[in-house]
């Protein structure tokens, strides 16, 4: 596969809730790519359609027009079973409220993703713990949801959402509970898993969390209006050559 | 800028010669603000003539060593004790613009916000790339702690300037929808019938 495959890719998407008089255009003919190796983040007042493309991305709902690609097959014709077995191998999500259940511990979270794809308890259970690793925190395997900061849970959302080699990470506003610092070390973390040739798109509606981005979306009315930061075929390059 | 205060702060800590001086003030403030040798020496020449600082000898290469006086202290205490005051605000270019986009006929003030959310957020993320890497991501002494915090203010001014563009773009589109705030035609018209349509504006406004 070639590196400059997008592992997200929306070709003219447009989706249209409802009909007639009460039809709303949540998005218009949105062309949209992320690569691996980089973080977008996508902007956007409320209602802008930022969440419908990210809902979309994630197989959650399908377009009204257009397709939406990841790693290179069309969501639309995977079918039902398709989209699940996708969005359980290489789709990562992480919420706001981190979504973790109360009544497993941190390891069982991170495992339960990969239990769900048929990998074996105790596989599964060690790709979590280095899953957990990966985001700083292997020492709190054993804790309930309950029993950890707000940081805390949304590391092992991250673990979540990456564990099994997903390539693509979808954030929906994921450090909107979170206090400045403890965003900014969930911003690092995501960042280290786009460099290490994973895909990832944000949503969110602060400018400071934007910044941590490779590029930068400004949806509005359901149309990409505006687009900041390097050109994604120049961070490959950056990201190829030795700095 | 306080170079006057900053000087003496770190004159504060020993003796020090002009470009040891200004060598510690760009440490701190990673050369947000970059001071020039000469402003430095200009500097402590008025602090000198002022009392608040003498001439402590001469080092081995001869550089010409200062150090802060008693008074000088007092100078740096009381700096740091009074808050820094905002009476006059500093003139930001930015609001100026728009207040005159807002009444000078012609001007296409949403491409103005949006082109300045754009550059203004390339800035953000030029600043947080900063934060990511180098001596700033993981500060271990005073120093880089210093201009960390440094760079977090700029992160954070950017941010408020963008917020400010939105709230500025939201209220614009607002009033243009409920058609309370009629735009100033797009023609020079003479002084005296445009202040007749400022006026009838205004009464529109208030019905």
């Amino acid at each position: 596969m070639s590196q400059h495959t997008a592992v997200l890719h929306l070709d003219q998407v447009t989706r249209i809730h409802g009909s007639g008089a009460t039809e709303v255009h949540a998005l218009r003919a949105v062309s949209f790519r992320a690569l691996a190796g980089e973080l977008v983040a996508v902007m956007g007042p409320s209602g802008s359609g930022k969440s419908t493309l990210l809902t979309l991305a994630g197989g959650l709902d399908a377009p009204t027009s257009g397709t939406v690609s990841v790693e290179g097959a069309d969501l639309a014709g995977l079918g039902n079973k398709g989209r699940a077995r996708m969005r359980r191998t290489s789709i990562g999500y992480v919420f706001q409220d981190f979504n973790l259940i109360p009544a497993l511990t941190a390891i069982e979270n991170v495992a339960l993703p990969r239990e769900l794809d048929g990998v074996r308890g105790r596989d599964a259970r060690a790709q979590a713990l280095a899953a957990l690793e990966e985001v700083g925190i292997p020492d709190l395997a054993e804790r309930f949801p309950d029993d950890m900061s707000g940081g805390q849970q949304q590391r092992v959302a991250i673990a979540r959402a990456v564990v099994g080699e997903r390539r693509l990470i979808l954030a929906d506003e994921p450090t909107g509970a979170l206090d400045t610092d403890t965003g900014e070390e969930i911003l690092r973390l995501l960042r280290a898993r786009c460099e290490a040739r994973a895909a990832g798109v944000q949503v969110t509606h602060e400018e400071r969390h934007a910044a941590w981005a490779d590029r930068v979306v400004f949806l509005r009315d359901g149309v990409i209006v505006d687009e900041t930061g390097a050109d994604p075929a120049e961070s490959l390059l950056s990201s190829v050559l030795p700095r | 800028m306080s170079v006057k205060q900053a000087l003496l702060a770190l004159l504060e800590q020993g003796p020090l010669y002009g470009y040891q001086l200004r060598a510690e003030f760009e440490n701190r403030t990673g050369g947000t603000w970059p001071l020039n040798i000469g402003q430095v020496y200009t500097t402590l020449s008025r602090l000198e003539r002022d009392g608040l600082v003498e001439g402590a000898g001469v080092d081995a290469e001869g550089h010409v060593v200062y150090r802060v006086t008693d008074l000088g202290r007092g100078e740096v205490s009381a700096w740091f004790t009074t808050p820094v005051t905002r009476d006059q605000p500093p003139r930001d270019e930015l609001a100026i613009k728009l207040a005159l986009a807002v009444t000078v006929p012609g001007v296409d003030i949403a491409r103005i916000i949006q082109q300045q959310r754009t550059a203004t957020l390339s800035a953000l993320q030029d600043y947080t790339r900063l934060k990511r890497a180098g001596r700033a991501a993981r500060p271990d002494n005073p120093a880089d702690m210093a201009w960390s915090l440094v760079l977090d203010s700029l992160v954070f001014a950017a941010e408020a300037e963008v917020r400010w563009l939105d709230h500025c773009e939201a209220r614009l589109r607002r009033a243009a929808v409920e058609a309370v705030f009629v735009p100033a035609p797009p023609t020079v018209v003479p002084a005296e019938q445009d202040t007749t349509a400022q006026d009838t504006t205004a009464e529109e406004t208030h019905r």
